[in-house]
């Protein structure tokens, strides 16, 4: 059912729209403090994106993309940390050149894993390496041993709850519970001001947009559609000769590594990095985000997470008692109503009715499948 | 790191530890014999078993200052009314959830785990709204304050044995009710092959539907006997759900014997690692140990034997 092509006609005009909504309608429209919210929300859009591959499509939830969001956040605040604890700005701290937290802690020479993100390649390989590497053992652990599932699920939280532990009880390496704040400036460039803000905002969207390509890509091809046939039966798949395991981790080390560089936009579009965006919570956070966008659509998990972020963030201003019983509530209607989010009822109720009214004026071209249809029958 | 103490001492020390680790059992399996009839059983992912629990604490804290105000001279047995109703309130609400939402969603397991994280939210936002955001204590009756002097250097407080002797009991009626009878037959036979259990004439709707309530119930005393020992928020029940979740996978789902070994080893080995070290890196060390236990055996300790 699927072409050959990365786009049929309604995916292309789909992206069309998301990039005309990201880089024109809303720059234009915000202001800079609103924009870098929008920023922030679309650190979180990354994850997402992983989650449809890895969720959506391999069938495998892991609650711990937390993890790889701050495996990847943590690379980028370290060296803008180290940038911002030079000599001269930390000189009146009992050891200059070393982050302000260490030196509270009385930690007086810089740990060995800190002194190689001295430099931006470096950090910019161990942002993609780090939580790659980290997922590839984690999922080849698993996998190779058939742990899927729920079981997979409740580890993948452990080891959320294992990292967040971590960070915040080595707090002279980590900064602990408060985490790396105060980051100032990349090669030089001070990343506070608007107009970086603004810079780095597009900048992020360039990033998110090649994501996307990325997952289209994988989506299309035959590893997307193996993928599917896996979530759908598992078995069929192994007995026809395929390694079940090796896509399955692959699928997840490509969440891990989106999550992650989601999170390093995150330290560079917030200023900070924290542990409370590692744990549990948070986590559980990004898979809903993806759920109520939509777990089988690249555009869905993008639109889902800035409309529950928006949703929060106006909700929390404004009625701070009932915004959880919202989004708790929103949580339950869509997974119990529309298991496929607002992608779902999209493909289901409003896409018909516009291909319906385009089909009626003109004759429908060959090739043109319809993309609910290529998505496929969701998982049941 | 035992140079400074002598022999005597450390032998105290080990056996407070100790003691400290079986407390700390106690609430593992409390917290997890819940999770594991639901999760275990059923295979439902509870993620508002915390909530449930909190329920229970609250439900005691109420019972505790009703019996303050209105009847002081029976406070000091307060406590064993307030688990009934504790269990009561956890397990009607549970039954309540499972005829709302969980009973639509039993072919996809996965989305359980979403749709009560939702219930977790709006619960801890109710009790917010309804108790206030200040963590509350529970005032203990007389007798439970205290401790028991052992020898000179060991001491062991009343209370803690007080949830102890009560896990013991919680687990023996636990294990009768699953094991021994007729209804836990049912249940068992649910869980083995609901088709052919509703084929001979058990009614699995019900069945579920009371199972789940059990287990809800059950997380409802756990929360009460946590009073016993710390103070309740209304967002305590979060910190507890991986540590229980962790404790149910660690011992193989659907193994009553599992899940108690489980607790055990889990609750020994962090309260000797704390003597160690940090109680964070005590935690870190003990929940890779577990992870990493898994990995090499994904179905547990106890795998139960069943034909998939």
């Amino acid at each position: 059912m699927t072409d050959n092509r990365f786009f049929n006609r309604s995916e292309l005009i789909g992206i069309l729209v998301l990039a005309v909504f990201l880089v024109v309608v809303l720059p234009l429209t915000l202001d800079v403090f609103r924009l870098n919210l929008v920023a922030k929300y679309l650190t979180y859009a990354f994850v997402a994106l992983g989650l449809v591959i890895c969720w959506g499509y391999g069938g495998i939830l892991s609650l711990g993309q937390g993890v790889f969001f701050g495996l990847g956040g943590y690379c980028m605040a370290m060296f803008l940390k180290l940038e911002a604890s030079s000599v001269e700005n930390t000189k009146i701290q009992s050891t200059p050149g070393i982050p302000d937290f260490m030196d509270w802690n009385q930690i007086t020479a810089l740990p060995f894993f800190w002194k190689p993100f001295h430099s931006l390649t470096f950090t910019i390989a161990a942002i993609v390496l780090v939580p790659g590497i980290f997922a590839l053992v984690i999922g080849t652990a698993m996998f190779k041993r058939r742990v899927g599932g729920t079981y997979f699920a409740i580890i993948t939280q452990a080891v959320a709850a294992i990292l967040t532990i971590l960070i915040v009880g080595q707090q002279g390496y980590t900064g602990g519970i408060n985490g790396m704040t105060d980051l100032r400036t990349l090669k030089g460039w001070d990343i506070r001001p608007d107009h970086a803000k603004i810079v780095l905002y597009f900048f992020e969207v360039g990033c998110l947009f090649v994501c996307i390509m990325i997952a289209q890509f994988v989506r299309h091809s035959k590893l997307g559609r193996i993928l599917v046939a896996m979530r759908e039966k598992e078995d069929r798949v192994r007995f026809s000769g395929y390694s079940v395991a090796n896509f399955k981790i692959f699928a997840f080390c490509i969440a891990a590594v989106f999550a992650a560089i989601g999170g390093a936009m995150f330290a560079l579009n917030v200023g900070f990095m924290s542990p409370s965006f590692v744990g549990i919570v948070p986590s559980i956070e990004m898979v809903i985000y993806t759920a109520v966008g939509g777990r089988l659509s690249i555009l869905g998990a993008i639109y889902g997470t800035l409309l529950v972020n928006f949703a929060k963030t106006s909700l929390s201003e404004t009625f701070p008692e009932l915004w959880l019983f919202g989004l708790g509530g929103l949580f339950i209607a869509v997974v119990l109503a529309f298991p496929n989010g607002l992608a779902g009822i999209w493909g289901d109720y409003v896409q018909p009715r516009i291909d319906r009214l385009i089909a009626s004026r003109k004759p429908k071209p060959d090739g043109w499948t319809d993309s609910s249809v290529a998505d496929g029958a969701p998982a049941e | 790191m035992f140079g400074d103490y002598s022999l005597g001492d450390l032998g105290s020390i080990f056996v407070m530890q100790g003691f400290a680790g079986l407390i700390l059992f106690s609430v593992y399996v409390l917290m997890a014999l819940g999770l594991a009839i639901i999760f275990g059983q059923m295979g439902v992912i509870n993620m508002a078993h915390g909530e449930f629990m909190i329920l229970g604490a609250y439900v005691t804290w109420m019972t505790s200052n009703l019996f303050q105000t209105y009847m002081p001279g029976l406070f000091g047995g307060y406590f064993f009314l307030a688990m009934i109703l504790a269990f009561l309130a956890s397990g009607a609400l549970g039954m309540l959830v499972e005829w709302a939402l969980i009973r639509h969603l039993y072919k996809r397991p996965l989305d359980t785990l979403l749709a009560t994280w939702g219930l977790s939210l709006m619960l801890q936002q109710a009790y917010r709204s309804v108790f206030g955001a200040r963590e509350v204590g529970v005032e203990l009756p007389q007798w439970m304050l205290g401790s028991l002097q052992v020898t000179s250097s060991i001491e062991v407080p009343i209370n803690g044995v007080f949830v102890m002797c009560l896990t013991v009991l919680i687990t023996i009626a636990v294990a009768y009710v699953m094991y021994k009878s007729r209804w836990g037959r049912q249940v068992r036979a649910v869980v083995q092959n609901r088709i052919m259990a509703g084929a001979v004439g058990i009614n699995t709707e019900k069945v579920d539907r009371y199972t789940f309530g059990l287990g809800c119930g059950i997380a409802g005393v756990a929360g009460s006997a946590f009073t016993m020992i710390g103070s309740t928020g209304p967002t305590s029940g979060q910190l507890y759900i991986v540590d229980t979740f962790l404790v149910v996978v660690f011992g193989g789902a659907a193994s009553l014997l599992g899940t108690i070994a489980s607790a055990f080893s889990i609750s020994q080995t962090q309260s000797t690692l704390e003597f160690f070290m940090s109680g964070s890196m005590a935690k870190v060390l003990t929940l890779l140990a577990v992870v990493g236990i898994l990995m090499l055996r994904p179905q547990g300790l106890f795998a139960l034997k069943v034909r998939k």
